[in-house]
């Protein structure tokens, strides 16, 4: 199939990871991927800051440069519910747009669970609050962890409760924001994983974020990275992704799957 | 106050947190249990939501039969503007040194009042009613209602909202507000008093909120306490930086639309939230909290717009908008920014950012943006 991918302003700046991620995943599965350069951001940051004006020229742009797309995936449940439930708000004309987050889009309409990957790591799913009440995505991410060779899955406690992050919110109610990831926190430790991975890279950042303060040794992973990783790639994923290691094993790996389609 | 400000303290209370905390618990799983053993569930919800706006639709015409039938069953309406305006009514109704029960309510609350029990010396009895039945001017109150049965004055107490047209509609509200307020399936006593009522009913900016026709749904609300018991925002701050009015996720949306956007509270209740939709999802009249947050953001971020200076926040805004509003403006801030993130970073993690972003970094580290944005690597790939 033909999946135009959305990266988002975030992943894009902070976390191209995720995005690699992404595409090589989508590309084992078989499927083409395209990149619209003309993307920026969808708008979410705005309008739910309450710039409205800024918001919808954002969310116009976002329309004309996906128009001809007839299947858009992003790496953020947040992103895909802004296109999907505020844009119809912002401009009836805006309803519409066919944009799925990765997990969605891998079990609803690519029909998979088993994707293929390998993860040797103790792992714990935190559902994000769009993931879970915007998109309903249910279970859909947990399927899909649990077919992953070598991972072994552990329960989150209180895992639909939100981490604190909320965009503006973690920056005007920092407090309050940082109380609520520090709960979180305590309930990934419970679990005994080594790993928390979720589907928004904006949660991750927050909940990585607090993790890497502390010094806590569990580290916070997009779920597109532990999807896309395979047998004997477990170390370049435990070294870091993005950082130098990371992209000379990356593009080592590219070496070697060229040589074997040779 | 700022909600930020006044919430510092109370999260520096760990008595108190680990109260709410246990409190939030026990309420969540009552209010899970008692809404998942009813299968129509849904149904009741969207009965509930459709009577509100019915009513919130034509509230004068409600407000008009209100006032006909208390007046013809022997009492009286007496209009309030404001919570002032609502007291000196009541102390007139009232006089001198009148000892007279309370019983409390969140319009009760917003006025101000304070008093206790009726008791066996007390001669007359303040009401803070639950519901108002239009077609018959019949007092409704979900408690045993001993200060109803009073021989002497019973002076009750309602926001202009708090109609409702018929007793079939009731029936409906009835089923939803035990349930979503306590977690039980009916209220252990309802009680109800038609004629001999001195009425007071206040508005206090409603009109003004049921004049914008987005947020006129947050006057769907039935007072069940229901998404406070879930928010985990209130479970860590608890009531009192939401101000005098209500507390909680309902309470950040009505106290900016009641008393305005522009006072430092109002300014920022509506930002008091993550937008989790925990509340959204258990409300019995299926308010959307979130959205009518989302939607008063916008009130205070325009109204902060009219000020001669802009603030730090609307330029970063500006900015960043006129950014991603073309790729190669957007790719020149993403390697900009990539550059100061370098010269920031330590050990690969930013630590201190300044400005506004450093309330970021009081407490969370960054990750340091990579040189090369997913655009660059999407280039040159193979």
């Amino acid at each position: 199939m033909r999946i135009a991918v959305f990266i988002t302003c975030w992943g894009d700046a902070l976390f191209p990871g995720t995005g690699k991620a992404m595409v090589r995943l989508l590309e084992r599965l078989g499927h083409e991927v395209t990149f619209e350069p003309a993307q920026t951001c969808c708008g979410q940051m705005h309008w739910t800051t309450g710039y409205r004006p800024e918001a919808i020229s954002l969310a116009r742009r976002f329309a004309e440069v996906f128009r001809d797309h007839e299947l858009i995936v992003t790496p953020s449940a947040s992103c895909a519910a802004t296109v999907r439930t505020a844009y119809p708000r912002m401009d009836p004309a805006l309803a519409g747009l066919r944009v799925y987050e990765l997990t969605e889009l891998l079990v609803d309409i690519l029909g998979v669970t088993d994707v293929g990957a390998s993860y040797p790591h103790r792992v714990t799913y935190h559902p994000t609050c769009h993931s879970v009440r915007a998109l309903g995505l249910g279970d859909r991410p947990l399927r899909l962890l649990r077919a992953v060779r070598g991972l072994e899955l552990a329960g989150l406690p209180a895992a639909d409760e939100c981490c604190g992050f909320g965009g503006a919110f973690a920056i005007k109610n920092a407090d309050t924001s940082v109380a609520m990831v520090a709960d979180k926190i305590a309930h990934i430790h419970e679990t005994g994983a080594d790993i928390v991975c979720a589907t928004d890279d904006s949660c991750l950042a927050h909940i990585g974020g607090a993790l890497s303060r502390l010094r806590s040794g569990v580290r916070a992973v997009h779920i597109a990275e532990i999807l896309a990783s395979e047998e004997g790639a477990g170390e370049r994923a435990a070294a870091g992704t993005g950082g130098v290691p990371g992209r000379i094993a990356e593009r080592m790996t590219r070496r070697v799957r060229r040589s074997e389609a040779r | 106050m700022r909600f930020a400000d006044a919430a510092r303290p109370e999260l520096a209370d760990p008595s108190s947190r680990r109260t709410r905390r246990q409190a939030a618990t026990r309420a969540r799983a009552r209010q899970a249990e008692a809404t998942a053993g009813l299968p129509d569930w849904e149904r009741l919800r969207e009965a509930g939501a459709a009577i509100r706006d019915r009513t919130l639709r034509d509230l004068g015409a409600h407000l008009e039969a209100l006032e006909a039938s208390v007046t013809e069953e022997g009492g009286r309406v007496h209009w309030a503007r404001d919570a002032a305006e609502a007291r000196r009514i009541i102390s007139r109704l009232l006089p001198g040194d009148t000892e007279a029960g309370l019983v409390r309510s969140d319009v009760t609350d917003e006025i101000g009042l304070e008093g206790g029990n009726a008791g066996p010396h007390t001669r007359a009895a303040v009401v803070g009613a639950r519901f108002l039945v239009a077609e018959t001017g019949t007092l409704v109150v979900t408690d045993p209602g001993e200060s109803l049965t009073f021989p002497g004055t019973v002076v009750v107490v309602a926001g202009i909202e708090d109609t409702v047209p018929t007793w079939s509609d009731l029936e409906v509200l009835l089923q939803l507000l035990p349930r979503s307020e306590a977690g039980r399936r009916m209220h252990p006593a309802v009680s109800t008093r038609t004629g001999d009522l001195q009425l007071v009913l206040l508005d206090n900016g409603r009109t003004r909120a049921l004049a914008d026709e987005t947020g006129r749904a947050a006057l769907r609300c039935i007072h069940c306490s229901a998404c406070r018991d879930v928010c985990p925002v209130y479970e860590r701050t608890g009531a009192r930086p939401y101000g005098p009015g209500r507390a909680g996720p309902i309470g950040a949306v009505l106290t900016p639309q009641l008393g305005g956007v522009e006072a430092s509270l109002g300014a920022s209740l509506p930002f008091a939230s993550t937008l989790c939709g925990a509340c959204a999802d258990v409300c019995p009249v299926k308010i959307d909290i979130p959205g009518l947050l989302v939607h008063l953001r916008g009130e205070v971020v325009e109204s902060r717009r009219r000020r001669p200076v802009p603030t730090p926040e609307l330029l970063l805004m500006r900015g960043l908008a006129w950014s991603m509003g073309d790729e190669r403006r957007y790719e020149q801030t993403l390697v900009r920014r990539a550059r100061w993130a370098g010269l920031l970073a330590r050990d690969g993690r930013i630590r201190r950012l300044p400005g506004l972003l450093g309330k970021w970094t009081d407490a969370r580290d960054l990750p340091v943006p990579p040189r090369q944005s997913f655009r660059a690597w999407w280039r040159r790939r193979p």
